[in-house]
């Protein structure tokens, strides 16, 4: 009980700061792009531009209301999205709320088995690394790890891409979906298949971080006082990581996870560009190329809630499970 | 006492000079790294890109290391030429922000709200992901080089402006600051004599790690076809053009440039790594 | 049979020294001590003179760069690191210093079941808990909840409910106010009482002659005598060697007379008596070759003057 009435200040202080941010967001994003050079109605009409007259641009301009002055737009657009209205895509030619939802579950899929996958994979692998520190194994995982900081994600997609589909053919090449198949009759298991190449990348992307934190983590548990003692009591070997590490180093990687994000929203747009995987990441780049000014600042705002939400998760997970932050001395 | 004995841990990995030969071994082995790289650089500036479609699409060979591509351009000369063009970019970008992270850094230190202010600014860019920033930049900017240097340069400052914040703070409550402000010296010529010659290797430091995150974003961006134009030898624009050749079996037009850059951005965080531990060995476990 | 016999141990701990050479800093030298059952014997000395490390070469949880030599033994059996990593919690209870030795994110009541080798597990917590007046709530906390003379009183009761007979006290005293101190070393007078040994690391001379038998007096990674309690009376008389008795001296009611000079570094191993560089009775002798350990009025002492 006492950790629920601590919390809840601090998420209602949590839900100011988000709207706050998100008010500053819409207003930075919508401010600079009201100043950019890019003309939305050329972009809008793309390569057709030779054909259209001046009438019909400016009945275009009046239709998505760009004839307005900047503030007048904002104010409308603004007063939209407060109703739960954020816009019409130009490209999708649907709501943005819409091309979100349908985009966002796709990646959904994506990032949660990826993110699951890395942080798995990479928290054991600093565990092995930081119980066999200084050793060969302890070396090439930290090698590997900084290599895959180094890496082109997008780089590493198309060398996996190359790898598996190219050479051995046991994956597609691309696409959520195989081409020409109507979108109810894809089945999971195909879906499955499309996902393998998509989330190996971005797992393997997202292992680096995770494996140096949990190894230096545990490193430092590992020479701290209260093992030293531990040892003095008899304990050794796995039962004295299980006992003692991994109670003290689990919270600040799960933590951690949650805070990355923001990476792996990166890591998605990229490896969705390489696999033409239909998710939030491939509109993020069609809207910033072809200038779909309402589904960027769609995606702007979304990916600012998601990221938040990561953020407010690692937090909260300290509120609630360390004893140390959840109660004041007794 | 017990910590006694805790810091002969620290004897054993090795001794100090030990550690230091390791570091110069390092340094030196990933500055001839970089200068074999700057003379390959150098040489296929000079290089005419040829266009000779009787050399189409050969596999990398003793004449062609790379091999060539669809129009018989040899890839060794366009991988060099588009690698110097991304470390152009990304230095130039990185170096940018830094300017931005010390100047914000310092302004932090100097008082409460401008603290503020800043902290809030650092929130308000952490508070998306990163490379939607950097498209929704490049795209306000236009696109182009111009597009991607000052999303980059935006986008990277946050993490040093903290180092420099914290590091400025402490060093306005050091001794001789403090005397040397009760010696009548205003913070203009403190910050000058006393403040920049300890700010400076945080400053290198934190620049050189910059600069690899640099490299790689403005690759990616311009992958995205968010940045340097199609006409311009950018590795990011080699390595989408190589997308379309994958069925066929062409892999060393991905391989060998991605591979490259890989090498080229390992260095540089190589190199920041090392220095990190050589000017702060404390910090450089965080 | 003593329960505890340390012959010549000395650890040095392995060093790099550039590419391929290595070389061994000597920090504990050719030290004697037994510790019988039913004795407290206080081991003491200043900072730096390798209190700690004869405890961790007791328990072998030494880091694996130390070398060691010299014997130890446990009832007249050999400490191999295998007899060690057996007796480990079984036979030998380390108290440590202070609540950082406790995990900060395990109920304290837990990590005291974990010390408890032989029986059932809550059952021997909560008599030792009982035992130290601790309350049965107390077990649900965790370290940081616990005041300095309770987090004391669960480490005892820790190396109590473990049914060693061999405790080893590292510092268990400093920064706990004179009443909680006095108590925290009555539990270790009532341990040898019922017939364990104790081994009482310290650098407090006044505290530890309240609960010892036996006083080891450390200097420079060696022992350089081993007196009973009753020889610290007086002028200091009885003792054997200078730096016992400048210890004595330095005390405020046997004339706070200070003793002037630093210790030699850790590591640095003249091949002389340690001590001589401040002792006001050296000579040539002492500056050739280091003491070696005599018996002396049912003492030990490293002193080639000493009478």
């Amino acid at each position: 009980m006492a950790v629920i009435r601590q919390l809840v200040p601090w998420a209602l202080a949590q839900c100011v700061k988000l709207l706050l941010l998100l008010a500053a967001v819409s207003v930075a994003s919508f401010g600079l792009m009201e100043l950019s050079p890019i003309d939305p109605v050329q972009a809008y009409i793309g390569a057709d531009m030779m054909r259209v007259s001046a009438e019909q641009r400016e009945a275009i301009a009046a239709y998505w209301g760009l004839d307005q002055p900047p503030i007048e737009q904002f104010g409308r657009w603004l007063t939209s999205l407060l109703q739960g209205d954020m816009g019409t895509s130009m490209i999708y030619r649907t709501p943005v709320t819409e091309v979100l939802a349908e985009k966002f579950t796709a990646s959904m899929w994506l990032m949660g088995t990826a993110w699951l996958l890395s942080g798995l994979l990479g928290f054991g692998a600093g565990v092995l690394a930081a119980m066999k520190e200084g050793s060969w194994l302890d070396r090439v995982i930290q090698w590997v790890c900084y290599t895959l900081a180094s890496t082109p994600s997008f780089w590493l997609a198309i060398m996996l891409l190359l790898a598996f589909s190219v050479w051995l053919g046991w994956l597609p090449v691309g696409l959520g979906t195989p081409a020409g198949v109507l979108r109810e009759e894809v089945s999971i298991a195909d879906r499955l298949h499309h996902m393998i190449l998509p989330v190996l990348t971005l797992s393997v992307v997202g292992i680096s971080a995770i494996a140096l934190h949990t190894r230096e983590k545990l490193i430092e548990v590992l020479h701290s006082d209260y093992v030293l003692y531990a040892r003095a009591q008899g304990e050794r070997g796995l039962l004295l990581v299980w006992r003692h590490g991994l109670r003290n180093i689990a919270l600040p990687a799960v933590s951690l996870q949650f805070a990355s994000f923001s990476e792996l929203f990166g890591g998605a747009v990229l490896a969705e560009q390489v696999f033409a995987y239909p998710g939030l990441g491939q509109a993020t780049v069609e809207a910033g190329l072809r200038g779909d000014v309402p589904l960027l600042l769609g995606i702007v705002l979304f990916s600012t809630v998601f990221v938040f939400c990561g953020n407010m998760t690692a937090d909260m997970l300290y509120r609630i499970l360390d004893p140390r932050t959840r109660e004041v001395k007794a | 006492m017990i910590r006694k004995a805790h810091t002969f841990l620290s004897f054993r990995s090795t001794s100090w000079s030990a550690r230091r030969l390791q570091a110069w071994l390092s340094v030196a082995s990933v500055a001839l790294l970089l200068l074999l790289f700057a003379i390959g650089a150098l040489w296929a500036a000079g290089q005419p890109i040829v266009t000779a479609l009787t050399l189409r699409n050969l596999p990398p060979s003793a004449a062609y290391w790379f091999g060539t591509d669809w129009l018989g351009r040899d890839m060794l000369i366009r991988t060099l030429q588009g690698l110097q063009l991304s470390l152009q970019v990304g230095l130039a970008a990185g170096i940018m922000s830094a300017a931005i992270a010390t100047l914000l850094g310092v302004l932090a230190a100097s008082g409460k709200w401008a603290d503020r202010v800043v902290s809030w600014l650092i929130d308000l860019f952490l508070s998306m992901p990163h490379l939607v920033l950097l498209i929704l930049i490049s795209f306000i900017l236009g696109g182009g080089v111009q597009g991607v240097l000052f999303g980059v340069a935006l986008t990277h400052w946050p993490s040093l402006a903290r180092v420099i914040r914290a590091e400025t703070l402490q060093l306005r409550q050091a001794e001789f600051i403090q005397v040397s402000r009760r010696m009548g010296n205003n913070w203009l010529w403190i910050g000058w004599h006393h403040m920049l010659p300890h700010l400076l290797p945080q400053l290198l430091v934190g620049t050189l790690l910059i600069i690899p995150h640099a490299i790689l974003h403005e690759a990616g961006v311009t992958f995205l076809g968010m940045g340097l134009s199609a006409q311009q030898p950018a590795i990011g624009i080699i390595l989408a053009e190589s997308m379309r050749y994958l069925s066929t079996g062409m892999w060393w037009l991905a391989l060998f440039p991605g591979l490259s850059l890989l090498i080229i951005v390992r260095c540089f965080d190589r190199l920041g790594h090392t220095l990190q531990r050589w000017t702060d060995p404390h910090r450089a476990r965080n | 049979m003593a329960l505890l016999e340390v012959n010549d141990l000395s650890i040095s701990f392995e060093q790099s020294a550039g590419w391929l050479r290595q070389r061994y800093i000597p920090v504990l030298h050719q030290l004697q001590l037994t510790v019988d059952a039913g004795e407290v014997v206080a081991v003491l000395g200043a900072s730096g003179a390798g209190k700690s490390l004869l405890a961790h070469a007791i328990l072998g949880i030494l880091p694996s760069h130390a070398r060691i030599t010299g014997e130890m033994t446990y009832r007249g059996e050999r400490l191999t690191p295998q007899r060690q990593a057996a007796l480990r919690g079984m036979d030998i209870a380390l108290v440590p210093q202070s609540v950082a030795y406790l995990d900060p994110l395990m109920p304290v009541g837990e990590q005291v079941r974990h010390a408890v080798k032989q029986g059932n597990k809550r059952e021997r917590q909560r008599e030792s808990f009982r035992l130290y007046r601790l309350g049965e709530e107390v077990e649900r906390r965790y370290p940081f909840q616990l005041s300095g003379g309770m987090a004391r009183r669960v480490l005892v009761a820790a190396a109590t409910a473990s049914g060693a007979r061999l405790i080893i006290a590292d510092e268990p005293t400093p920064g706990l106010d004179p009443d909680v101190m006095r108590e925290a070393l009555g539990r270790f007078r009532e341990l040898a009482d019922v017939g364990c040994g104790v081994l009482l690391i310290s650098h407090d001379i006044a505290s530890a002659l309240t609960v010892a038998d036996r006083i080891a007096v450390m200097y420079a990674g060696t022992v350089v005598e081993i007196a009973r309690a009753a020889d610290f009376a007086g002028d200091g008389t009885a003792l054997r060697h200078p730096y016992t008795r400048a210890l004595w001296q330095a005390l405020p009611q046997n004339g706070f007379v200070p003793l002037p000079g630093e210790p030699p570094q850790l590591g640095e191993r003249p091949h002389a008596c340690a001590f001589a560089s401040r002792c006001s009775a050296a000579t040539d002798a002492c500056l050739h070759e280091q003491p070696p350990v005599r018996e002396l009025r049912r003492g030990l002492v490293r002193c080639v003057h000493a009478s």
